[in-house]
């Protein structure tokens, strides 16, 4: 298949916001069943395993028009829990058989409580991720809040979710990871190949459709992406942090790559690729997804960072790997974790003398002259300093 | 205000303004006595555990109250703000940052120490994680982390039980005797529960006392007085203890002289309308949005903030025979770890119980872990409980978020809803 026609692919299922191929799947099994879930990690391996399809949900994006969402939320928050809402009040979620709200930060936290009242007749579940990292203290915690998650997913499936079949599902994931790897080093060395609102589409699409289907869509994406004769442009090379929770309007992010900015790292859909190695599929895998999530986990801002030396570590080994020149800080307007701590990233970022430039957006951003011109303008610095 | 309330006013209150400033007078004169410092937050303060080390207890919100009160956060938050911190976050952070840039000035004028300690209790906020990375990232002293996992269910697990323990035994407390030099002492730790103990009873008690029809107490602007104690440094200690005799002893006083809550300017007369409010108060015009109440003849009889420091009022006390555990529960159970139907059960509850007339939401803009789904929770208390609800929008200590005119009318017209209510009722 031609990059065109699976980024076409991608961008209808994108578009899609009445999640009409995760139903199509759900139909063609009497058993089958959909769990949906929230930015930015849940271990999908157990959803899967228990027969079910994991459904991410990244709100309505700049398509859908809020109307009830507001009255469900102060101006001052942002806008990822009102277009979910809208999506829930709207019924376009009802086909799920459950929702999973990890922890990220304390309106997501919330929102599980208000989706407790909305659908008490759903499998609704708050997943906490341990802050300690100790194996026997956070790493003994966690397991148990796996155990307790796939004894919860038995009772839905009415079946149980032995460990030969998480581990199967380990080795699929693996596999995804792997090709998300790819797709993202592929990018960071040839970015004209792969611009970034494909790889975006790409990645999207892995939250909507079956897993099996995403690693074809990704091997298919690649193929084709490699033997793509694309012009190169004198861009400048960035990294994007602070966008793994609410994401950016498709023009935002496409906006920045025109303004002259190759983005080379982002943690758009950091979920895809929260676990960063391989991991065993022959061990006790509950200890084997909690070892991963304590040890080889992504940073991000919704983690605490036990050690002062380490903040900002995972940026800056980023900024090294991809050859970036520089950093952009875009932020959901009113994140939290994003805004609390970039002050601290930006202060490490300049103690390296890595430039770097910041923002806000809303999903439903739609003025993109400011953006342009400031990415624009940063891509001139980086071009003359360098 | 007549001569005899005014002393049943004030030996409570000049006994806990001495306890204030006593703490604050130790807290900058650690150079000469070599006390350790502890900072930590008020939701999952381990007041009783800091104290068995001797250590002082410095709490980064109260000194934001503080400077909200004076009048001091604005400018405080703005350099802040210059300085490169986000116009959307928490203004407690911000404020506590500006202070720092601004010599780190305690009220009482002295320079406050750098922390030996930054206990990161990070109970039912999320701020609060990222609040003393920042400040870590300003002072560098050793920092340790309590993780009270949220009870997303409604209910505290045994995991989580299990987890908060482990993390005071392996980390809290090892951290504490490094910095301190002083071994941990369990006795000395059930002795500070009991006296915890002891004072919750009363602070329950005049709690309790809002169901008096003519409430001898306003549980929101007086509540926050009557909360400080307990939410601060000094649960655990003796002059918590007494502090809260004498403060029933006033209470009760007041019940017997039939006497409505004390306010600035005189006690309370008429009781008009009696209130729940959920969300912490503003607190740089703290005084004109309480006389917005008392001008009104209203009273808040119960209200959510005086929880978010532990919440007793449902049963909880601190256990001298169950002592780590008894720290956990604490941790667990306080309010914004709560779930929303949780809290939204509470809030139902409360007016019920203390026959209000509804419920005022002050959704507070610094404060996702309150603010976020008041909107709903509102919703589900008019509809469970038949009784109106509002909603104000204000700031804890940006001044640049309260508009006065703004909350006055809307108070007003909720006042006027109530009437209407009450008509309706009668006439039918
Ligand atoms: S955008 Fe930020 S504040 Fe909003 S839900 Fe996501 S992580 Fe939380
Ligand atoms: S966000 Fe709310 S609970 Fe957290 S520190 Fe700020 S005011 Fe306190």
């Amino acid at each position: 298949m031609a990059v065109k026609d699976i980024i076409e692919r991608c961008t209808e299922l994108y578009r899609d916001l009445e999640f009409n191929a995760a139903k199509r799947w759900k139909a063609a099994g009497s058993d089958r069943k959909v769990m949906g879930y929230m930015p930015v990690y849940v271990p999908e391996e157990i959803i899967h395993a228990a027969g079910m399809m994991p459904l991410g949900i990244v709100g309505g994006g700049d398509q859908m028009e809020v109307i009830h969402g507001d009255a469900y939320y102060q101006s001052y928050i942002c806008r990822i829990p009102r277009s979910t809402i809208e999506l829930g009040v709207t019924g376009k979620l009802d086909f799920l058989d459950g929702i999973l709200f990890p922890s990220i930060c304390d309106v997501i936290r919330n929102l599980s409580g208000m989706w407790k009242m909305m659908r008490p007749d759903m499998y609704v579940q708050y997943f906490d991720v341990p802050q300690n990292f100790a194996d026997g203290i956070g790493g003994e915690y966690y397991v148990k809040e796996l155990e307790h998650l796939r004894d919860e997913f038995s009772a839905l499936a009415g079946r149980p979710v032995g460990d030969d079949a998480i581990n199967r599902s380990i080795a699929l994931y693996n596999e995804r990871r792997r090709l998300v790897r790819e797709i993202y080093d592929f990018r960071s060395e040839a970015p004209w190949k792969a611009p970034t609102a494909e790889v975006h589409l790409l990645m999207r699409a892995g939250l909507v459709i079956p897993v099996e289907e995403h690693i074809r869509m990704m091997q298919g994406y690649l193929a084709a992406a490699r033997e793509e004769d694309r012009p190169v442009r004198d861009c400048c090379r960035v990294v994007i942090n602070g966008s793994f929770c609410e994401q950016p309007p498709l023009n935002l992010i496409k906006t920045i790559e025109m303004a002259g900015c190759y983005v080379v790292d982002d943690d758009y859909m950091l979920g895809n690729r929260w676990l960063l190695e391989d991991l065993a599929t022959d061990g006790n895998p509950l200890e084997v997804l909690a070892d991963a999530f304590l040890h080889h986990s992504a940073d991000t801002a919704a983690k605490y960072c036990p050690r002062k030396e380490d903040v900002g570590r995972f940026l800056l080994q980023s900024v090294k790997d991809t050859k970036a020149e520089g950093v952009i800080f875009s932020a959901p307007s009113f994140c939290d974790p994003a805004l609390l701590e970039r002050p601290m990233l930006a202060d490490r970022m300049s103690e390296h003398g890595i430039p770097h430039i910041s923002f806000k957006y809303a999903e439903n951003s739609g003025q993109m002259q400011p953006i342009r011109e400031q990415a624009g303008t940063f891509a001139d610095t980086l071009k003359l300093w360098s | 205000m007549s001569k005899e309330s005014e002393v049943v006013k004030e030996s409570s209150m000049l006994m806990q303004k001495e306890m204030i400033a006593d703490n604050y007078e130790a807290l900058t004169s650690t150079a000469e006595s070599g006390r350790k410092v502890a900072s930590t937050f008020v939701p999952g303060n381990l007041n009783e555990l800091i104290m068995c080390f001797g250590m002082l207890n410095n709490l980064p919100e109260i000194n934001a109250i503080q400077n909200g009160m004076r009048k001091k956060s604005g400018a405080m938050i703005m350099d802040a703000e210059r300085n490169g911190h986000s116009e959307d976050v928490c203004t407690y952070v911000k404020a506590d940052i500006g202070q720092m840039s601004k010599g780190n000035i305690a009220p009482n004028g002295k320079p406050m120490p750098a922390p030996d300690l930054l206990l990161l209790s990070y109970t039912g906020c999320f701020t609060f994680m990222k609040w003393f990375e920042l400040l870590r990232h300003e002072h560098g002293c050793e920092t340790v982390m309590l993780q009270v996992p949220y009870t997303g269910d409604g209910v505290i697990t045994d995991n989580m039980r299990s987890y908060v323990i482990k993390q005071l035994k392996e980390e809290v407390i090892p951290a504490m005797e490094r910095v301190s030099g002083v071994k941990f002492d369990i006795d000395r730790l059930r002795e500070n529960l009991r006296r915890s103990a002891e004072a919750e009873d009363n602070l329950v008690w005049v709690l309790e006392s809002a169901k008096n029809v003519r409430s001898p107490i306003d549980a929101y602007f007086g509540g926050v007085y009557y909360i400080g104690p307990i939410f601060t440094a000094f649960r655990g200690t003796r002059e918590a203890i007494d502090y809260y005799r004498v403060l029933r002893g006033e209470i009760e006083q007041r019940i017997e002289q039939q006497l409505g809550p004390v306010t600035p300017e005189d006690d309370m007369e008429e009781e008009r309308y009696r209130l729940v409010v959920e969300g912490p108060p503003n607190w740089t015009s703290f005084r004109d949005f309480w006389k917005m109440f008392y001008d009104e003849g209203a009273v808040v009889v119960a209200s959510t903030y005086t929880k978010v420091g532990g919440v007793y009022d449902q049963g909880f006390r601190h256990d001298p025979d169950h002592p780590l555990e008894s720290l956990a529960e604490y941790c667990l159970g306080c309010y914004t770890n709560r779930n929303l139907p949780n809290r939204v059960d509470m809030l139902v509850n409360y007016v019920n119980d203390f026959q209000a007339d509804g419920l005022l939401v002050n959704s507070i803009k610094s404060c996702n872990s309150f603010s976020a789904g008041q909107l709903m929770m509102m919703q589900q208390v008019e509809k469970r409980s038949g009784k109106p609800a509002a909603f104000i929008e204000t700031d804890l200590v940006d001044p640049r978020y309260f508009s006065a005119a703004n909350v006055k009318n809307r108070l007003e017209s909720y006042f006027q809803m109530i009437e209407q209510k009450r008509s309706r009722i009668e006439a039918a």
